[in-house]
This record gives C-alpha cells, sequence and structure tokens, in this order.
C-alpha cells in the first residue's frame, strides 16, 4: 500500500477525533492495529503532529475565558523580514496562535486572557509597545458560531426514521 | 368495519415486513438504528442554498410532466459524463417523484394481465409488490451468496417461460450491498436480448460503489433500446426527502410512463427539481466526499462482523452490509428482535426483503462510526451470548 497516501488518510482522521483508537482506525483504512500506531510514532517524531487537543465551547464550561484577535502592523528587519518580531510576540504565553498574513496588515495575534481588561492591557503594555510594532487593531470575539468545522449552535441533529426500508 | 371499500388486491399484498420492526423500535428509547434506508448526510448546504434561493424568488408552480428541461438536460449530460450514454432530454428522460415512482410508472406502462415479471431476491421491498399491483406475475427467482448475489444465466434462464415480458435488477443492491461488473453482465445481456425481453434497472445507489466503475447495462451493446434505466438524487445527493428520481429509456416507453405521470402526479416538486439542477451543476465533489466516507465505515463493518466470528459477504456498493446469522441458530426475525430488546441496536431481518434473505440481517453504515462502533459492540455481545445458550443447549446443560 501506498505509505504517503496512508498517512495522509490517518492525518484526516486523527484531525477530526484524536481519541478515536489505533483499532478503529485501523478497521476504516484495512490495515493492522500496529501499522496505524508506527505510523502515527513516526508522525510524532517528524513534528506532523504536533498536540492532541479537545475543542470546547468553553461558554458553556461556564469559564471566563475572553478571545481576541489583534491585527498588527509591522515594519520588517533587514534580512530577517518578520520572523524576528514574530517571535518576540509568540513567546508570550498569552498568545495562542500566530499567523503572517496578507492584506491591509501582517500578522494576526489571537490571545486569550481572564478578562476584557487583562487582554486590553497585554496589548497595549506588552504588544503595541514593541519594537517594529508600528499598529494594533484589537478585535474582540463576542460569539463563536462555528470553529474547526463544528457548529455551536445546536447544529443538524438525526431526524431520521428510525427504520425505513 | 370499512373494509368491504378496500380493494382485493390492495387487502392480499402483504405488509412491509420493516413496518412490524418500525413499529417496535418507535416505542423504544436510546436505540442505535442500523436500520435506516437513507443517507446520515443532510442535502449539501449549497443545494438547499439553490431551492431556497428558487422559491423566494417565486419559482412554486406546475412544471412540465416530464420534469423542468434544465433538468432532463443536465441529466443527459451526466449519462454521457459517466456512461457515455446518449439519451434525448426531450422525448427520452422522465423526472419523476423520486425512484419509487420511476418503478410504479415503469410497471404500469409496459405490464399487461398475465404479463410476467422476474424479481431476483433479496431485493427492496416495493418492486414484488409494484409489479402484482400493475397487473403483472412476480416470478422470484433467488440470489446466492456463493455467487455474490449476482444473478447468474442459469437462474435467469431457469424462470422464463413464454410469459415473461420484464426481468427487474438492481445493482449496486439494497439489502444486500452487491455489485456486478462488465462480465457478469454481459451473459445477462445475452439471454435479455435474445428472449426479447424488457430490463427494468433500478441503479439509485449507482454512485456508491467502492471498487471499480459502475457500468449501466444500458451501455452494453444492444441493450439501450430495451432498458428503462433508473436513477435518482435520494442517495447519492442525500436529497431523500426532496422525492427527485429519473427513468432515462426509448422513447415510446418514455412517452407512455409520461401519460400516466400526468393524470396521477402532474409533475415532481420544483423545488426539488431546481435542488437537483444544483447537485447535479456543482455537487459531485461533496458526492465523492460521501462516498470516501462511507467506504470508510464500510470497511469497519466488515472488518468488525468478521472478528466477531459472523461470516460476511463484502458489500462492494450502497451502503448496506448483509452478515449472515445463522450461526447463531436463530432467525433473521428472532435475531434482530432480541438484540433489538436485549441491547438497543435496530437492525432489519433479511427476511424483510424476501425468503431469500432469511439467516441474514442488513445492516446500514449510514451513521457515524462512533455509532457504528458501539453498536458492533453490543451486537458482539450478544451474538456471544446466543452462542454460550446455543453451546448449552447442544451440550444438554
Amino acid at each position: 500500500m501506498d505509505d504517503s497516501q496512508l498517512k495522509l488518510d490517518v492525518l484526516e482522521l486523527i484531525s477530526q477525533n484524536s481519541r478515536q483508537s489505533s483499532e478503529t482506525i485501523g478497521s476504516m483504512l484495512n490495515v493492522d492495529k500496529e501499522t496505524v500506531e508506527r505510523i502515527i510514532k513516526q508522525l510524532e517524531r517528524e513534528k506532523v503532529i504536533l498536540k492532541y487537543s479537545a475543542l470546547i465551547d468553553w461558554d458553556k464550561a461556564e469559564s471566563d475565558k475572553v478571545t481576541a484577535l489583534i491585527d498588527v502592523r509591522v515594519d520588517p528587519q533587514r534580512e530577517v523580514g518578520f520572523d524576528k518580531v514574530a517571535r518576540r510576540i509568540y513567546l508570550f504565553p498569552e498568545v495562542k496562535s500566530l499567523y503572517l498574513m496578507s492584506g491591509t496588515y501582517d500578522l494576526s495575534v489571537l490571545v486569550e486572557g481572564h478578562s476584557l481588561k487583562e487582554v486590553a492591557f497585554f496589548v497595549s503594555n506588552r504588544l503595541a509597545t514593541l519594537e517594529h510594532v508600528v499598529s494594533t487593531t484589537t478585535h474582540f470575539i463576542l460569539k463563536r458560531y462555528k470553529e474547526d468545522g463544528v457548529v455551536f449552535e445546536d447544529g443538524e441533529s438525526d431526524k431520521r426514521m428510525v427504520v425505513t426500508p | 368495519m370499512s373494509k368491504k371499500f378496500v380493494a382485493r388486491s390492495v387487502d392480499l399484498l402483504p405488509p412491509s415486513g420493516i413496518r412490524k420492526f418500525f413499529d417496535i423500535v418507535s416505542q423504544m428509547e436510546d436505540v442505535i438504528s442500523l436500520g435506516v434506508g437513507e443517507p446520515d448526510f443532510a442535502t449539501p448546504w449549497k443545494i438547499r442554498e439553490a431551492a431556497i434561493y428558487s422559491i423566494e424568488h417565486g419559482y412554486t408552480t406546475y412544471t412540465s410532466n416530464r420534469g423542468l428541461p434544465e433538468l432532463r438536460e443536465e441529466i443527459a449530460r451526466y449519462l454521457t459524463r459517466r456512461h457515455g450514454l446518449l439519451y434525448d432530454p426531450a422525448q427520452e428522460i422522465l423526472v419523476t417523484v423520486g425512484v419509487s415512482q420511476a418503478i410504479d410508472l415503469a410497471l404500469r406502462a409496459v405490464l399487461s394481465p398475465g404479463d410476467e415479471v422476474i424479481v431476483p431476491q433479496p431485493s427492496f421491498v416495493s418492486y414484488g409488490p409494484l409489479a402484482t399491483l400493475a397487473g403483472g406475475i412476480v416470478v422470484n427467482v433467488e440470489l446466492k451468496e456463493e455467487s455474490r448475489f449476482v444473478l447468474q444465466p442459469e437462474e435467469l434462464e431457469s424462470c422464463l417461460t413464454d410469459r415473461t415480458k420484464v426481468l427487474f435488477l438492481s445493482y449496486p443492491n439494497n439489502p444486500t450491498g452487491a455489485i456486478i461488473t462488465r462480465q457478469e453482465m454481459e451473459p445477462l445481456a445475452e439471454l435479455i436480448k435474445r428472449h426479447d425481453l424488457l430490463l427494468i434497472t433500478d441503479e439509485v445507489y449507482s454512485e456508491l460503489t467502492y471498487e471499480g466503475k459502475h457500468v449501466s447495462f444500458a451501455e452494453l451493446p444492444g441493450m439501450r433500446e430495451r432498458t428503462i434505466l433508473l436513477n435518482g438524487f435520494s442517495k447519492a445527493f442525500s436529497m431523500t426527502g426532496w422525492r427527485i428520481g429519473y427513468a432515462a429509456g426509448p422513447a415510446d416507453i418514455i412517452g407512455a410512463m409520461v401519460k400516466i405521470a400526468q393524470y396521477a402526479t402532474m409533475c415532481p416538486p420544483i423545488m426539488g427539481q431546481y435542488a437537483a439542477i444544483e447537485g447535479l451543476r456543482s455537487a459531485e465533489a461533496d458526492v465523492e466526499a460521501m462516498v470516501k466516507e462511507y467506504n470508510r465505515r464500510r470497511k469497519l463493518m466488515l472488518n468488525g462482523f468478521r472478528d466477531m466470528g459472523l461470516k460476511c459477504f463484502e458489500p462492494r456498493g450502497a451502503f448496506y452490509i448483509f452478515p449472515s446469522i445463522k450461526s447463531t441458530g436463530l432467525t433473521s426475525e428472532e435475531f434482530a428482535e432480541g438484540l433489538l430488546r436485549e441491547y438497543q441496536v435496530a437492525v432489519v431481518p433479511g427476511s424483510a426483503f424476501g425468503s431469500a434473505g432469511e439467516g441474514f440481517i442488513r445492516c446500514s453504515y449510514a451513521s457515524s462510526v462512533t455509532a457504528l462502533s458501539e453498536a458492533l459492540r453490543r451486537i458482539e455481545e450478544f451474538v456471544n451470548k446466543e452462542r454460550r445458550a446455543g453451546n448449552r443447549a447442544i451440550s444438554g446443560a
């Protein structure tokens, strides 16, 4: 079997549900459990698989998480471009995601905190003050409709009749 | 009380074997149902959106009896693209209220009293009853697991008489999941031509083929003029509730079907037709994604049943798997009822699809992997329990 296609299939299944057993994955791809485990270990070593996590609706969990997406405009440095500034930003643990973007701004920074004030302070005290950061525009997430392919509202339930020919 | 008003022919029709199960299951809570004959994906949003748009813009009227010309053209293009078939959308294609109506119209258009219709079994529950209602005489022939549930030429020949008019085939097959290859079709086509029969072929599961490419009977030499090709949107495009199917065939036969349809239903729902047009124009990638997902579940189920020691034919089409439960010593109905009452898993007894289905159960894998895995786990417990009970009975314990 073409190993590279098998790796992609395993990755697709793990990314949909990382708690699926190797046995179930193997059963769906017609290979044995040991082959699946070998492939997963290899992908972990190669850092293709970086982390296993769960998608949580924190609002339902009644936690006080606040998330903001900040558009950052940067003055890129000779030879290193955006990388050095990006590193100085992502090293902060409050920064959960950092992307280099095309368009009207350069970096998209996703920051999490326990309150609006906390996040706003982070941006004004730590982020906006960094050398080479030209400007920041902070957008707070007010409501999540859909994330990572999952609809947060009471999506589309199974409305089918239980037995049909 | 008013039973005397009901026609005798209808009174004599056997009730659907599935109905009994539906009635039991609907009384219970928290059942994992493997008895559903429709996809677990809602209709792709882009198709729904196109239909909603057409309603918003006032497209709510009758259409031509044959269906919207744009839809017939798209269907003709699809049949050319997929099968190299050329059908004239003006005369040789009819859009129907689901494939179910296409089956009914085809049979009513061609059967005269005394004509025999060969219906291989196990088969979808409608074929026999509709043929009977149309005045035909149903001749059943049993498909064998050893032949991968493919009709063998000898089996066909053994039930031909000088009154045989129609052969009814359906591949990929409900309930077995069997497919038929071109090589297997050729000798059947020869017999059909030699005996001047009409073939009605229900190919509604054609997109759900997991090995090789689906070949339509109409593609074979000399078959087009004696084949009514039936297909639809319910299974591949997840459009079961929209009720849109179609028939393609020689102009005189299609014309006869149109005649009946224009009196019986006028036309299929216009919003369903607009949805179908959108499906053919833009949703083929969505269909491929669904087929890929079904294929994974198919392997999960096949491996699951074989691992629990049940003999299981490998289905290569549709979304059903048909394991044999003979080794438990129970009948299909006993197995299905026991499994349902004790473990809350619903499957359809194979006997609901004809006596040839006795000893089998039909499990649909149109459900999430989580549900399927849990169902397999419970079925295994049930099978093991029955085996232990069977062993005790044999050893006289």
